[in-house]
């Protein structure tokens, strides 16, 4: 491995830094979805560089990663159909503002 | 200074910078935009990394489908044309901190682990192999995925469906 | 006659050893592929330039009327024409548009189809970079225009340029599905996705085109169908043109563009429609195989015959109401590509049983 494991860990660990800052300090749910798709996207970076690294191959990092792809996917589109059904009945896609269950 | 470093850096910045974008817009659709940004950076990081079939799907998924999915969604739940007043919630200086405190145990744990490496070479074609692993060990969970994308696609139709 | 056929794999071997005796060995990889992107990005504009012209000739001709025939004999410089025009229209941009996404939405729907062309085996030898995922790549690299044509949708600040945009990803999105079916069908008939091999497993007896996948019966001429289909309206060219129908929404997601812009909206779209073609004749009728003439030649010839079948499309049949289009992707096409799959599968398994 030309570039070290340890510079892809460092990539993937801010990248997720910086989705996590979003996805708790964003009020806009569709930019809580998209820190949450950043999060995602550090973990796959993390899944194939181990790969890559431990037992290139196995390719079992390259498999979790293409399943973390699928399932993302599909929380984008139920997260993205529940904001547009929220957006339609109460007219905001604030996070704040959606808190008809609290105490 | 080898290419493989630089083009490692490149695609590094490209990435972290797509990210920043992602989280410190005011303008939404800016911020997706970043977030395009930012997936193009990974699958860069994919080809790097020798996984040939990932970058492709990263690009088809992610950038020609769950981008689009997002603008979609950004574009339908628009109010007033125009930024929100303020960006970020209350929870500002408890998150940074919060952050501070995960990265300052992270990295000093990724520098000074010893990771297990192995010197064998890469399989230079890798959808053959990932096909046989996918139709082979991980059949099952194949299929649970497969029908979790059911579930997800008539879900999403029922619950964002007007009444 | 070898020499020919070989003429332009011979001319950028010259050249690389030339360049070997001057320079150190990586910056001549570098400058040998920068010299196969110059040629590419060289042919296209000028393929462009041609289609413009052969596009309002031959729909003029199918609609029994001369076509342009003023500038130049025969209306020879009309693109060049149309060239002058478009440079020196004035750029407007609508007073709310978000001026960013409004440059960068035509930059994107026009650069897109040129990545494509890296991977299309122009001749024997005469390819980009034969990537083991190649026809992957293509599907992959072509996907991002949805958001292009968002952002031209959008950026334009106009109700009717947003209603055409999204119509205008939605058939995007829709018509990827039966593309993809069908291409899985053309991999597992040639069991690998680089291009070459494709081409190289459609090699019959004799080059007379036999082994064209087209003729592989009963699955080839449905995959083709489907897949020539699916290629028209990723396109958006008639009869899928809702998008930009010039008698139904103005004129779509590129209402609002002018001058330069507007240009290369239009580049995007034929050298779109020109890397369809490639891909069709590299996946069904044999890539550059055929006897006698040179290699590159009858790639020409039958990615030229494909477009003018697209044209030929365009000029005869009337365009299709946006839920018809939708129907017929979703309640036809796919369908129909999953059960060219299984036929495949079973075809396949068959004669590996049989021999």
């Amino acid at each position: 491995m030309s570039v070290p494991l340890t510079y892809y860990l460092i990539l993937g660990a801010a990248v997720f830094c910086i989705g996590l800052y979003g996805a708790l300090v964003r009020r806009n749910a569709v930019g809580i979805l998209m820190a949450l798709e950043l999060m995602l996207n550090a973990v796959n970076i993390n899944l194939v560089a181990f790969s890559r690294a431990v037992t290139p191959g196995l390719l079992t990092g390259q498999v979790f990663a293409l399943f973390v792809i699928a399932v993302a996917a599909a929380e984008a589109a139920v997260g993205l159909a529940i904001i547009i059904a929220l957006y339609r009945s109460k007219r905001t896609v604030n996070a704040d503002e959606v808190d008809l269950m609290k105490g | 200074m080898d290419i493989p470093l630089l083009v490692f850096l490149a695609l590094a910045v490209v990435t972290v910078i797509g990210a920043l974008g992602t989280v410190l817009m005011r303008n939404i659709v800016h911020s997706a935009l970043f977030l395009i940004v930012s997936f193009v950076g990974v699958a860069g990081i994919y080809v790097l990394l020798e996984a040939d079939f990932l970058f492709a799907i990263q690009i088809l998924i992610y950038v020609g489908a769950v981008a689009t999915l997002i603008l979609f969604g950004v574009m339908l739940t628009r109010g007033v044309r125009g930024e929100q007043p303020q960006l970020n919630n209350q929870f500002l200086p408890a998150a940074i901190m919060a952050i501070l405190l995960f990265v300052v145990v992270l990295v000093p744990v990724i520098l000074n682990s010893i990771w297990p490496s192995s010197t064998q070479q890469a399989p230079t074609a890798t959808t053959a192999l990932l096909g046989q692993e996918l139709m082979g060990t991980y059949a099952l969970p194949f299929e649970v995925a497969g029908v979790l994308l059911l579930i997800a696609l008539v879900g999403a139709i029922i619950v964002a469906r007007e009444h | 006659m070898d020499a020919i056929n070989n003429l332009f794999p011979n001319l950028s071997a010259a050249l690389d050893s030339l360049l070997r005796r001057f320079l150190p060995g990586t910056v001549v990889d570098i400058v040998m592929m920068l010299v196969s992107i110059v040629t590419i990005l060289l042919l296209l504009p000028v393929v462009f330039l041609i289609m413009t012209y052969l596009e309002r000739k031959i729909v003029a001709r199918i609609q029994d009327r001369w076509g342009p025939n003023r500038a130049g004999p025969w209306g020879i410089l009309q693109p060049f024409a149309d060239m002058i025009k478009m440079f020196t229209k004035e750029d407007i941009v609508p007073a709310k548009a978000d001026k960013i996404i409004h440059f960068l939405a035509p930059v994107i729907v026009a650069a897109l189809p040129f990545i494509a062309f890296t991977v299309i085996p122009f001749g024997r030898g005469m390819i980009g970079r034969d990537l083991n995922i190649g026809i992957l790549f293509i599907v992959a690299v072509t996907s991002p225009a949805a958001i292009g044509i968002l952002m031209a949708g959008w950026g334009s600040n106009n109700k009717y340029s947003l209603l055409g945009g999204m119509r205008a990803v939605a058939q995007l999105v829709s018509y990827e599905v039966p593309m993809g079916l069908s291409i899985l069908v053309i991999v597992m008939l040639a069991g690998s996705l680089s291009m070459q091999k494709i081409v190289e497993a459609q090699s019959g007896p004799g080059n007379l085109g036999i082994g064209w996948f087209i003729f592989a019966i009963p699955v080839g001429p449905i995959a083709f169908f489907t897949y020539f289909f699916s290629a028209v309206a990723e396109t958006n060219r008639a009869p899928f043109d809702i998008p930009e129908g010039e008698s139904e929404i103005v004129a779509g997601y590129h209402t609002e563009y002018t001058g330069m812009k507007f240009g290369l909206f239009q580049m995007g779209e034929y050298v779109s429609v020109f890397g369809q073609s490639c891909i069709v004749t590299t996946l069904f009728f044999g890539g550059w195989q055929g006897p006698l003439l040179p290699p590159y030649v009858w790639f020409f010839l039958k990615a030229f015959a494909v477009v003018f079948v697209f044209m030929w499309l365009r000029g005869t049949l009337p365009r299709l109401r946006v839920d018809e289009l939708m129907g017929f992707a979703w309640k036809f096409m796919v369908p129909l590509s999953l059960a060219n799959i299984f036929l495949t599968g079973i075809l396949i398994r068959l004669v590996q049983i049989i021999s």
